[in-house]
């Protein structure tokens, strides 16, 4: 197969950056995306240009680390899959591929195709986790979950990290990806005690950060490769205006019985 | 009540940020004291056109062939030398981009060196160890050649291999096994 591509090419942080035109012939359909980007790659090296840098590590789609628009779909054309897991049969001889890094004002360009995440960590060290010191593990039956809520929270706990759900959405909401993890925790008991703090901490760090807000457009969903439903979005707001409610009433009760 | 994973404005904060801070000071030094800057790096396979991508398919290739699921000494000195070969990465792999920039070219260079002393010294130790045990099997010491195969061992050692410092060869420790209760067996795999 023979490929035009038309990729994002960005010195640093603070150049600005420009699209580059570049032809690869003998790609075999059965190469993986990023496979084809290492071949083009090996081939800008021979000529002595810097090569494409991107993302990239368990190249299985379980990482969260690869991530780019193709043609302007965050992951490509497929439902349900990252970068890594596209292949190549999924273009024809002689078509043109638009390659960009991740869009959004939070996600910083470092070079190329890489984007600064680490907004994402920012918003998990808010509150993406359990407040429970380690130990012995208790007997597996000790806490009692129902089979549903633990589905759900599997359902959520999928969420890799990509950030293909910003890419997606026009407004760069980091919503889903925020909902995902507190959707998980509020469905578990061991997400029990900070649960209010969390959903408040979480959502004050994502708007911190410079992520836009929800408008209920759902590219979200269709990009992310966990497949989560935007349930969850709707999950975080209820969340969200519970832990308003509960904190305002146990402050109201402690002053009270103090 | 104190959760452990707090991480506001906390002295908890400033101290794990410290403890960073110096983990890296202490890998950034040692990184540069064991090789070659990444200037030098980058300077020096401008007239090759040999890639790491090369580099690191020919290392795959010899540690499958010849450093594989069964050994022989005629093998594994071939793949010695052909490793020691390899080595001419350090004075002649092509690499673009910039050394203080994102440069995942140079990150592999680096992990395909490290690659290649990990997989020259696991060909000598195969070489070294002339029975089969565990994982390691040497064709030498299969009894049967064409059934399943089984394996011998003789009096039994641990190895250990000694860093004697950048560009010396490692030194080999062993230590005698004496099983005093569970004797060594031929294990057969019919």
């Amino acid at each position: 197969m023979k490929i035009k591509l038309v990729v994002w090419r960005q010195k640093d942080r603070k150049s600005a950056g420009a699209f580059q035109e570049y032809e690869l012939d003998g790609v075999l359909p059965e190469m993986s995306f990023l496979e084809m980007l290492d071949v083009m790659n090996e081939k800008l090296i021979g000529q002595g240009k810097d090569a494409i840098e991107f993302d990239s590590d368990c190249r299985e789609g379980i990482c969260g680390s690869c991530g780019c628009l193709i043609n302007g779909q965050a992951h490509g054309p497929e439902l349900g899959t990252t970068t890594c897991q596209l292949y190549m049969r999924a273009f024809a001889d002689g078509d043109t591929i638009v390659i960009e890094p991740w869009r959004a004002k939070a996600f910083e360009v470092v070079r190329d195709l890489v984007v600064d995440r680490a907004a994402f960590d920012r918003i998990q060290q808010a509150g993406g986790y359990t407040g429970a010191k380690t130990g012995p593990h208790p007997d597996g039956n000790a806490n009692l979950v129902p089979k549903q809520h633990a589905d759900l929270a599997m359902d959520n706990a999928a969420c890799i990290g990509c950030g293909a759900c910003v890419a997606a959405c026009p407004n760069a909401s980091a919503s889903l990806f925020t909902a995902a993890k507190i959707t998980q925790l509020s469905l578990l008991p061991q997400g029990g005690p900070l649960r209010e703090a969390r959903v408040v901490r979480m959502v004050k760090q994502m708007d911190l950060e410079g992520f836009g807000n929800c408008s209920n457009i759902g590219e979200c969903r269709s990009a992310c490769p966990a497949e989560i439903s935007i349930e969850s979005i709707a999950t975080m707001k209820r969340e969200y205006m519970r832990a308003l409610i509960v904190t305002e009433k146990r402050e109201a009760k402690a002053e009270g019985a103090g | 009540m104190v959760t452990s994973c707090c991480l506001t404005r906390s002295v908890r904060t400033s101290q794990a940020l410290n403890c960073y801070r110096s983990i890296r000071k202490l890998l950034s030094l040692e990184r540069r004291r064991r090789h070659p800057s990444s200037d030098q790096l980058m300077q020096v396979g401008s007239r090759s056109s040999k890639t790491v991508l090369e580099y690191y398919r020919e290392l795959g290739l010899v540690m499958w062939d010849k450093v594989g699921m069964a050994r022989n000494e005629k093998g594994l000195k071939e793949a010695i030398s052909k490793i020691d070969g390899l080595s001419d990465l350090w004075s002649n792999v092509r690499i673009t981009g910039e050394a203080k920039a994102h440069n995942k070219t140079l990150e592999l260079a680096g992990r395909v060196a490290d690659l290649l002393e990990l997989g020259q010294l696991m060909a000598r130790d195969a070489l070294e160890r002339a029975e089969s045990c565990g994982g390691h099997f040497r064709e030498e010491s299969a009894t049967l050649p064409r059934a399943k195969r089984c394996e011998t061992t003789s009096n039994g050692h641990a190895a250990v291999w000694e860093w004697q410092g950048q560009g010396q060869t490692q030194k080999l420790h062993k230590e005698k096994l004496d099983f005093e209760v569970v004797h060594l067996a031929q294990r057969s795999y019919k």
